[in-house]
This record gives C-alpha cells, sequence and structure tokens, in this order.
C-alpha cells in the first residue's frame, strides 16, 4: 500500500510544480485531441444531420455500418493506417508515420462516426413535425440545416463530447501512429502505458488525474450549458 | 449539393490533416532504437548537444530491435541504434543500411529471485544456467519479440539443444525491457536482460543477479545510416553529422561518465575490439 500512497503524493508534487515535461506531455494531448475532434465534428455533424435528411437507398445500411464503426477498436484503425502510412505504403512519400497528422487522421476515423452517430439520434428525438413546418415555411436546405443545428444542440454538444472523450482517453492509436516520441507524440495515454511498464507510477498517477478532470471539467461545463435558458445559446 | 458539400467537407478534412504536421515544423532526424536503451534515460543525456549544434530535433521511436531494423528496412526511419549483431550485418549487407559503427556495450545478466531454485547462482556460464532452469520448470519471462535481447536470449536456448517455447513456466511477454523486467519481478521469475535496464531498476526490485561473468553475454550496441541510395528521402547529412557525434571523443566520455542511481550503465565501445 505504501508505495501507493508515495505515488500519490509524488503525482500531486509533480502537478503543482508544473513540472515542464507533465505540462508538455498534457499539452500535447490537448493539442491534438482538440485538432482532430474539431474536424471529425465538422464533418461528423454534417453527414449526420444529412443522413436524417431524406429517405434514400441505402440509409439504414449506412446507419448500421456507422452505429458499427461507433466501437472501432483504435489498434485496428492503428494496423490499418500504418499500412497505408508506412514509406512502403500507398501515402508513404508524404512522410506521415510516427506524426502528429497520424496521429490526427487515426483519430478523425475513430471520432466521426461517433459524432456523425449521435447526431443522427439526436436529430431523430425531435419533434417529426419540424421538418415539414419549416419546409412548409419555405426553407431553402441551407435555412434547413441551421435549424437543424439549433434544435438539436444539445444532442449534437453531447455528440462531439462523446468524440471527443473518445480520442482523448484512447491509447492504441497514438502508440500505433504517433510512435510515443518523447516532446512530440507523447501523450498522456501513451505515457502512462510506458512509464505503468517502468514501473514509475508517480507520473503516470499525474497524468491520470488530469484525464479524469478534463473529462470532468468538461461534463460541468456541458451540464451548465443545458440547464442555461435557451435564449443565450 | 448537399452531398457534394460533404464530400468537400471530407477531402478538406483529410488535406488538413495531411498539413498539420506543417504547422509543428521543425527538422527532425527520425532514431528508431531498442526499448533498452531509450527507457534508461541515456538519450536524454546524450542527444541535446547534437540537437544543439545542428538546430534540429531527434525523434526517437522505441522498440525492440527487430522492429526498428524493419522500420529501417522500410526506410520509416532515418537511423537506427539497436544491439543484435548478426542482424545488423544482415541490414547492410541487404543494402539498407551504411556506416555501422559501434557506440557503447553493457552485458547481458541473468536475474532471478533470492532464493534461486534453479541453483544458478555463481554460474560461469549461461547455457549452463538456462539448462538448470529448464530442468528446475521455474518460471522464466522471456520478451518473445524480435528484440536483441530475444535474440540472443533465443541463441542461447539453441546451444542448449533445449526448446523451452510451449511450456508451462516460459511465459512470452511481448513487451519492451523494462515491463518484462518488472513482469518477472511480480512473478518471482529467471529473466534475460541487459545489464543498464537492470541498474536502472535495481533499487526498485528484488530480482538479483545470478549470472554474469560469461564472454558471450557480451552486449554491443550499434547505429547504422538507413542507406540514402535506397531510400533518398532519407537525412543522408544528418545522420551522418549523428554517427560522427556518437563516435566523437567528446559523447564518447559523456556515455562513459553516464550513471543513474550511482551505477555506471553503458561502456564506450570506439576502439574497443569485439572477440
Amino acid at each position: 500500500m505504501e508505495y501507493i500512497w508515495c505515488g500519490i503524493k509524488e503525482a500531486f508534487k509533480i502537478i503543482l510544480s508544473f513540472d515542464k515535461e507533465f505540462i508538455g506531455i498534457v499539452f500535447i494531448s490537448l493539442k491534438v485531441c482538440f485538432i482532430s475532434t474539431s474536424l471529425a465534428a465538422i464533418g461528423g455533424v454534417s453527414f449526420g444531420l444529412f443522413l436524417t435528411r431524406k429517405k434514400f437507398l441505402g440509409r439504414r445500411f449506412i446507419t448500421t455500418i456507422l452505429n458499427t464503426l461507433m466501437s472501432l477498436p483504435t489498434v485496428l484503425v492503428g494496423l490499418l493506417l500504418y499500412s497505408f502510412l508506412s514509406r512502403k505504403g500507398p501515402l508513404g512519400r508524404f512522410d506521415l508515420l510516427y506524426s502528429i497528422s497520424a496521429m490526427v487522421m487515426g483519430q478523425l476515423i475513430l471520432s466521426f462516426p461517433i459524432i456523425a452517430g449521435f447526431t443522427v439520434a439526436s436529430v431523430k428525438s425531435l419533434d417529426k413535425r419540424i421538418r415539414p413546418t419549416i419546409l412548409a415555411m419555405g426553407a431553402n436546405s441551407l435555412q434547413e440545416f441551421k435549424m437543424f443545428l439549433h434544435e438539436a444542440r444539445f444532442g449534437i454538444l453531447a455528440a462531439i463530447i462523446a468524440g471527443f472523450g473518445r480520442v482523448f482517453a484512447e491509447v492504441g492509436i497514438s502508440m500505433m501512429l504517433g510512435g510515443n516520441i518523447k516532446g512530440y507524440t507523447r501523450n498522456i495515454t501513451t505515457a502512462i502505458a510506458l512509464e505503468t511498464g517502468k514501473g514509475e507510477f508517480a507520473l503516470g498517477i499525474a497524468l491520470g488525474i488530469v484525464l479524469l478532470s478534463v473529462s470532468l471539467i468538461i461534463n460541468i461545463l456541458f451540464t451548465q450549458l443545458e440547464r442555461c435558458p435557451s435564449e443565450h445559446l | 449539393m448537399i452531398k457534394k458539400i460533404i464530400t468537400l467537407v471530407f477531402v478538406i478534412e483529410f488535406a488538413i490533416s495531411f498539413f498539420i504536421n506543417n504547422i509543428f515544423a521543425e527538422e527532425t532526424l527520425k532514431l528508431a532504437t531498442t526499448t533498452s536503451v531509450a527507457e534508461t534515460d541515456v538519450l536524454d543525456y546524450i542527444l541535446p548537444p547534437f540537437e544543439k549544434k545542428h538546430n534540429i530535433r531527434v525523434h526517437v521511436i522505441s522498440v525492440g530491435t527487430g522492429k526498428a531494423i524493419k522500420l529501417g528496412e522500410n526506410g520509416d526511419v532515418d537511423i537506427i541504434f539497436v544491439h543484435a549483431r548478426e542482424a545488423e550485418d544482415k541490414f547492410v549487407n541487404d543494402g539498407y543500411g551504411i556506416n555501422r559503427q559501434d557506440i557503447m556495450y553493457n552485458n547481458f545478466l541473468v536475474v532471478g529471485p533470492e532464493n534461486d531454485p534453479a541453483n544458478i547462482k555463481g554460474l560461469k556460464s549461461a547455457e549452463k544456467s538456462l539448462k538448470r532452469i529448464y530442468n528446475s520448470k521455474h518460471m522464466f519471462v522471456s520478451r518473445g519479440d524480435n528484440s536483441g535481447t530475444y535474440k540472443k536470449e533465443k541463441s542461447l536456448w539453441l546451444k542448449t539443444g533445449l526448446n523451452p517455447k510451449d511450456k508451462k513456466w516460459y511465459l512470452e511477454s511481448g513487451q519492451g525491457m523494462s515491463a518484462t523486467l518488472r513482469m518477472a519481478d511480480e512473478k518471482n521469475a529467471y529473466v534475460l536482460v541487459d545489464s543498464a535496464t537492470y541498474l536502472f531498476h535495481k533499487n526498485k526490485i528484488a530480482l538479483k543477479v545470478m549470472v554474469e561473468e560469461d564472454k558471450k553475454l557480451l552486449n554491443f550496441y550499434g547505429v547504422i545510416q538507413v542507406n540514402p541510395h535506397k531510400y533518398p528521402h532519407v537525412k543522408h547529412k544528418l545522420s551522418q553529422a549523428f554517427v560522427a557525434w556518437l563516435i566523437s571523443s567528446k559523447c564518447q566520455k559523456m556515455i562513459q561518465g553516464y550513471k543513474k542511481n550511482g551505477y555506471k550503465l553503458y561502456y564506450p565501445a570506439v576502439g574497443k575490439l569485439i572477440d
């Protein structure tokens, strides 16, 4: 038990002293996840709204695929992209393996279906009369898109948060495509994996605390937003 | 119309992620090395003077020797720093690498639980100790990957004529050297480990050194540039300068002076002949 206490004590020391390596790792995690989630949000939300817009052939099929991809194993994404990005692979000449680009791509693939899938679900839970009403009022596609974006905003925000949570906590893609390079692609999760393997718990625990706090903060912000009167949004 | 927009968004997104690297542009050198070197922090000590002088960053990718060589063969890195002489020579002979240099050395150790159930403590022969471990059926943790340590272990087993694979007491961790050593410590098992990794962790684990005095256990780390004729994109000049730095007397002295927990982990290899 004692060494766990020591680890926790050390962890707080690291956090409070703003240890340079520690801050760097947290910053890398936030940076990469922010970029990948923003990209996935733009694409995923538009795609989700498009899917719910009209009935067309294969829509149910696409939705099923989307739901399946929501539980995509990270190592599979890693494996797939690795084979594409290696010098021997079709995208090899762009020199992307073991870089932030590669991590972003992997995380984009990971969070896109989650954001799109949750967007579909949130739009489906809205009042069915919205669409015929606004169409009868003569809305064009852009106005229709905006309207749904507004009506389903909480669901969409939840979708984006879910996407962010997924990429922020994943380790497979970061390890396989980022390569855990110190000061460049070593993020919170890969650092924890490494430190635990080395038996150095302090930095691992410190990073774990950050990992949890970020999720907590985001969720508090979200519930606060939900409580606000709608005019403020 | 909307279909077009969505396709466009898709394409733009992937294009953006292609260029994200350029935002954080830095001149870099990609170095693939073994987990034993990367996890004993020696690179944190000998890289900065080189990085400062050439104003670049060395990106260290920590994998087993087998994987490091594979990365070199695919042209995914500029330079490799590994420890498996046979595989290194093959890498050079097959035309993937040039300018191989010995940089530093230490030795492998057989470590195990203090009560020594296989009775190997103090043996002068690694083979004999493995034979006794085999007969005692006491647990042994192997890397089980393609790392330099695993290659060494395999060659030792081969010499004993025994095959521990698929035995109940023979575990393959499939992880880096530190993690494997830790696993052996948790399981009170025997393990073959390089002395740098062992000394790095010595204060925190219970395993003790059993066998060390065997010439066959010497462990040389060599650096090899990836052949620019095979892969024109590799940073030949920089990696050449990197090798020159590693074999320079200044860096060799730094390696000599590098200590962790009061132990010397590596010895400079330049000028030292291998038997």
